[in-house]
């Protein structure tokens, strides 16, 4: 049994021709990207900012009535606890309801304030609690409250984690590599970040701290990609002495491109099932890895090889983990 | 790369049944477990993976303890202290008062400076003492160890009494640690957030003052009623009893009102019976948390140490209040400042949810291997199987906690995880294109894809490795499961379809096509 081939057996596209296309259209993403997140700013949410996060199903599915939202809208900014939003969470009788972090007049500290904080959530709960008294009991499904001190928090380690682990990545390729490798996939590598947060700055999807773990999923991902790509070139470029760089690179990529497909492909498979199965909960963060793991694979392609050939990579430079071959015999 | 040493072959065959053993407890019924449990030896497998918060619902709360009260407290005794000690060295001071963190001096003559230095010096060791230029005023401030010291103790306290109440209420399992200087986590499974707060965020501060007679001299307070603050009442500052005096505490009723009957201590019933003795007539106050909850008149001596406190109680609070008492005060108050509860029906939602997925997942990796790679997709299959089964085994044997993020990232493992056979696959149809022999192709295609291989698995490791160290909660969840599928699938990918493409090899000699 012979298995099918995902692309042509000797494919001999002309990437690296194509690279000024290339470059236009990540210049053209990664500006729109930052413009983007500039402009509207990213949907922070409250793991950053504060604040609080109520899930309940109403106890009207019995009756299969549906909850009057704009009736509940009307209640819940009686309380004078701020804006609070109230949407449809994956059921229509499944809501979302957000309060905004209560202002505290600055007495008495963080504990006091995080007081101030609990009974509007205790409000809120009294109120839902009333107005569904008739039909029954309301199912709190999650609260999740985040205090101003320690969203501040949460932010300073979402950041720390992205640069350490960027820095990390950067200081292995560099060790396995030469330093053009290493300068060539972090280019790759912050041109997926950078579009990947450009996309919740135009979805406005809620950045919260899974956002982040998926970015470093990302990250994760196209360095991987990256540096299986580069692996071919390096291979190629100790086989190969006498073959043009940019017809080596070519090749490269072209050899890879079985792999990288396939790769991408099984992974987006398992995240599809993931996003249509796995519930309302972890969608946003599902969503995107996938955008991440398209984007990555594009970048391994059509942005990393083709900027380590304009490092001014030369030949002859000594390779380094050449005993990695033989390892495995 | 034909012949695998004997003992690796044991040494993967022995790992694989482990996997499919350990695993094995999180698919078979609650009564084969029970089974298992009771008669298997405690070596054997008889755990499931330990699912979080966020699965089996529950509560995570963090609390920020606010310290600086008793820091303050702290200072204000230290200032009774050296008060008295300057009065009785007679050493003549302008003023005494309280700072941030100490006390501040300001003496009349620069000649006493240095005897009051020893005073302070004396009232606590920890002190960074400083003169100003006139030598007058001297303030004396906690040093770093001195506060660590109070922060410490404080937090300690903090946690043996919210240990002590969560006890009471029987909450199964809870978790409850010190998180960084001030705060406390608590993760309880299963519990209601809301009786849990009740419970935990009343300092529970009890004291017994005599009300203070109007024209009476020395230091009073005053304190709001709890059913009515803005009736108030001044009371003599020094307490005549106090919490840590309560010996038990427990719910009953009086007159058919809720009511709480308490018993004290040595010291402190004899304490109650001198000064009721002498009080006879005059009202006391009873304050809970700054609030008075009721202030009878003393109608006799009361002397066995038993009493009860009446406050207009609900029988709720009462059990709650007896509860509080019996476990005793906490040093500071202190509230939530992160919180993130999860209901028994979404945890149930959300395994569900995570189960499709997963299975989904996974069918469609396998059939798409299966299409892709054909026979040696099916043999990169068995090894994504046994993957699968190695983390589920890992994860419940080190009792590591399942999320929902995590059950996300095993499915991200899952789609991930072929990488290595892929690399290995297409390198092999490589090197087949080349002109070599089936054998040698695969040999070159196992051997060439491993530098490949092992580079693309440690850079995600290493995301993995920093996402646990620096995340919290979820995103943690989601790296360790990522780390431990990385982990299992490098093993899985190279050792597992390597024994079975060998012993294929071995078996049928192909000298043809491969299926691959």
């Amino acid at each position: 049994m012979k298995g099918l081939r995902l692309v042509p057996e000797e494919t001999n596209l002309n990437f690296i021709g194509l690279r000024f296309i290339a470059y236009a259209v990540s210049i053209i993403l990664v500006a729109g990207s930052i413009g983007l997140t500039v402009k509207n700013g990213l949907n922070f949410g409250i793991d950053f900012t504060g604040g609080t996060v109520v899930e309940i199903q109403t106890p009207l599915s019995e009756s299969a009535e549906v909850p009057d939202l704009a009736e509940l809208r009307t209640l819940l900014n009686g309380l004078a606890l701020g804006a609070v939003s109230i949407q449809e969470f994956g059921a229509p009788d499944d809501l979302l309801i957000r309060l905004p972090q209560q202002a505290c007049d600055g007495e008495g500290g963080d504990v006091a304030c995080a007081e101030v904080q609990q009974m509007a959530i205790e409000d809120v709960r009294r109120a839902l609690d009333d107005a569904f008294a008739e039909a029954g009991e309301v199912d709190y499904r999650r609260v999740e409250f985040v205090g101003p001190q320690v969203g501040a928090e949460l932010k300073q380690q979402g950041m720390l984690a992205v640069l350490f682990s960027m820095i990390g990545i950067l200081a292995y390729v560099w060790f396995r590599f030469e330093w053009q490798f290493g300068v060539a996939s972090v280019i790759a590598l912050l041109h997926d970040a950078v579009v990947t947060i450009g996309l919740f700055a135009l979805t406005q999807m809620e950045f919260n701290l899974s956002t982040v773990a998926a970015i470093l999923m990302i990250a994760g991902y196209s360095i991987n990609d990256t540096v299986i790509v580069f692996d071919r070139i390096r291979e190629n470029l100790r086989k190969f002495k006498k073959m043009p760089l940019p017809e080596l690179f070519n090749k490269s990529v072209n050899e890879m491109l079985s792999r990288t497909l396939m790769t991408s492909g099984t992974t987006l498979l398992a995240l599809l099932a993931l996003y249509l199965f796995g519930g309302e909960v972890i969608q946003g963060f599902v969503y995107a890895l996938i955008f991440g793991i398209v984007i990555g694979t594009y970048s391994s392609v059509f942005v990393a090889a083709p900027i380590l050939l304009n490092t001014g990579l030369k030949r002859g430079a000594p390779v380094a983990a050449e005993q990695a071959e033989g390892q495995e015999a | 790369m034909i012949n695998i040493a004997p003992w690796k072959i044991v040494l993967t065959l022995l790992v694989c049944a482990f996997g499919f053993l350990y695993a094995m407890p999180n698919v078979v019924g609650v009564g084969v477990r029970g089974w298992m449990q009771e008669n298997l030896p405690g070596w054997a497998p008889s755990k499931t993976v330990n699912l979080g918060l966020d699965l089996r619902g529950g509560a995570h709360l963090l609390y920020e303890v606010e310290v600086g009260v008793v820091l303050k407290e702290r200072a204000d005794s230290m200032l009774q202290d050296v008060r008295k000690s300057l009065r009785e060295d007679k050493i003549g001071y302008k003023r005494i008062g309280v700072i941030p963190g100490g006390v501040r001096v300001t003496l009349l003559g620069k000649g006493d400076g240095e005897a009051a230095r020893r005073i302070l010096r004396k009232s606590n060791p920890y002190l960074a003492i400083e003169t100003d230029a006139t030598g007058l005023i001297i303030e004396a401030v906690l040093d770093e160890t001195g506060r660590r010291e109070i922060y410490d103790q404080a937090m300690g306290q903090s946690i043996e009494i919210v240990r002590r109440r969560i006890d009471e209420l029987g909450t199964t399992e809870p978790i409850i640690q010190r998180s960084g200087e001030d705060r406390i986590l608590i993760q309880a499974p299963g519990a209601d957030a809301n009786s849990l707060k009740a419970i935990i965020g009343t300092t529970a501060k009890l004291n017994f003052h005599l009300v203070k007679d109007p024209g009476a001299s020395g230091a009073s307070r005053s304190y709001g009623f709890a059913e009515d603050t803005t009736r108030k009442i001044e009371v003599e500052r020094r307490a005549l009893i106090t919490g840590e005096m309560l010996e038990n505490a427990a719910p009953a009723f009086q007159d058919g009102q809720p009511v709480i009957s308490f018993r004290l201590d040595n010291t402190g019933a004899r304490r109650f019976c001198d000064v009721t003795r002498k009080n006879v007539g005059k009202p006391f106050a009873i304050v809970l948390d700054n609030e008075v909850l009721s202030a009878p008149v003393i109608r006799e001596a009361i002397c066995g140490g038993q009493g009860q406190i009446s406050g207009g109680f609900t029988v709720q609070e009462a059990n709650d209040l007896a509860l509080l008492l019996r476990a005793g005060a906490l040093p500071a108050p202190m509230a939530v400042v992160e919180e993130r509860t999860v209901g028994p029906s979404l945890g149930a939602d959300s395994v569900e949810a995570g189960k499709k997925a997963s299975l989904i997942g996974l069918a469609l990796v396998l059939v798409f291997m299966a299409l892709m790679y054909g026979g040696f997709g099916l043999m990169a299959n068995v090894a994504l199987t046994v993957n699968v089964a190695l983390i589920f085994a890992i994860l419940s044997g080190l009792q590591a906690t399942l999320t929902l993020p995590g059950i996300a990232g095993i499915v991200l493992t899952i789609g991930m995880a072929v990488d290595a056979n892929v690399l290995i696959f297409e390198r092999i149809r490589e090197e087949l294109r080349a002109g070599r022999s089936p054998i040698s192709a695969i040999d070159a295609g196992y051997s060439r894809a491993m530098s490949t291989i092992v580079d693309s698995n440690l850079t995600t490791l290493i995301a993995a490795v920093i996402l646990f160290s620096l995340g919290t909660g979820p995103v943690k969840g989601f790296a360790v499961t990522l780390g431990i599928g990385i982990i299992t699938s490098f093993f899985t990918a190279i050792m597992v379809t390597r024994l079975l493409v060998v012993t294929w090899l071995k078996k049928s000699r192909p000298t043809g096509a491969l299926p691959v």
